[in-house]
């Protein structure tokens, strides 16, 4: 148990340190990068929640996808990072404060509150199966409409991800299909006579 | 010692804390902002699975598995038209973006 414990002071702490520094650090590339260290660490405390399969999905998604796109657009975009972080202190006092309040907030919620008895009985996980294996057995029978509307969102995503960045250049060749399937035996040959010591045309 | 629901509730509050407090300081910085997003929404996560850990119900972990979906393509639409933005002005400002109404 006191494994337990520290592990999670390990995990919980890099977690938040590196939060901090997604949100301070000026240079956006080390923002990309303390990111993945909080997915990886938060990664972490899925698992010792017993959330195997989600750990690992965490780190697939977000680590090897969104993480490296991030990378991707941070780089690949000239922007002069020090014109966008003027005026940085200026919204420090407001941000300071409506922090603070939420974090009271959630922290009264959180301190404050107890589980009904009827809800831990209620739910009971079925034994001897793993992580894994339990969230199959309920993602493609009971919930299998969610899961076709998350494959739905991710099409759509990815379309109009395509779409709002695929550009057409004006001046490159490219297939015209109608054109090339209709072109017949008129339009494509022409018969010339080319008389002896002459050029064509 | 025994690390309880409180404890994984208490690193969700803060990690959803910082996402809110990220999208204050770095105002003029969309990739920053998308990235306090992305914050936000794992704290979310680790709620759902705290709560479906702690009261032994498997759903919790459904919910996140659609809530990271969710997250993944806000990340690449958001991305998209950041880029898209940057193609036609040259800067990813935010406080420009308003001038493309209408």
């Amino acid at each position: 148990m006191i494994i337990n414990a520290i592990f999670f002071y390990l995990f919980a702490g890099i977690t938040v340190a590196s939060a901090v520094m997604v949100i301070t650090a000026r240079n956006p590339v080390h923002s990309v990068l303390f990111l993945i260290l909080a997915f990886v660490n938060a990664a972490g405390l899925f698992v010792l929640l017993g959330a195997e399969f989600l750990a690992m999905i965490l780190i697939v998604v977000y680590v090897g996808a969104v993480a490296v796109l991030f990378l991707f657009v941070v780089m690949m975009l000239d922007v002069d990072f020090t014109e966008l972080r003027r005026g940085l202190l200026n919204y420090l006092p407001v941000g300071v404060l409506i922090g603070g309040i939420l974090l009271a907030e959630l922290l009264l919620v959180v301190g404050g509150w107890v589980i009904a008895p009827a809800a831990r009985q209620s739910a009971a996980l079925a034994a001897n199966v793993t992580n894994t294996e339990a969230l199959g057995l309920v993602l493609y029978t009971k919930y299998v409409y969610f899961f076709e509307a998350a494959g739905i969102i991710l099409l759509v995503a990815m379309i109009g991800a395509i779409v709002m960045t695929l550009q057409h250049k004006p001046n490159v060749r490219r297939q015209n299909i109608d054109q090339q399937v209709a072109r017949g035996r008129a339009s494509a040959i022409e018969l010339v006579n080319v008389k002896p010591g002459q050029g064509l045309s | 010692m025994i690390i309880g629901l409180g404890h994984y509730l208490s690193v969700a509050a803060i990690l959803f804390t910082l996402g809110i407090f990220g999208i204050f300081l770095n105002r003029k910085n969309v990739i920053i902002i998308l990235m306090s997003v992305e914050l936000i929404l794992l704290s979310v996560n680790i709620n759902l699975v705290a709560f479906s850990s702690f009261l032994g119900d498997i759903v919790g972990q459904v919910y996140a598995l659609i809530v990271l979906t969710v997250a993944a393509a806000e990340a690449a639409i958001g991305l998209a038209i950041l880029v898209a933005y940057f193609r036609n002005r040259g800067s990813i400002a935010v406080e420009d973006i308003n001038l493309m109404k209408g």
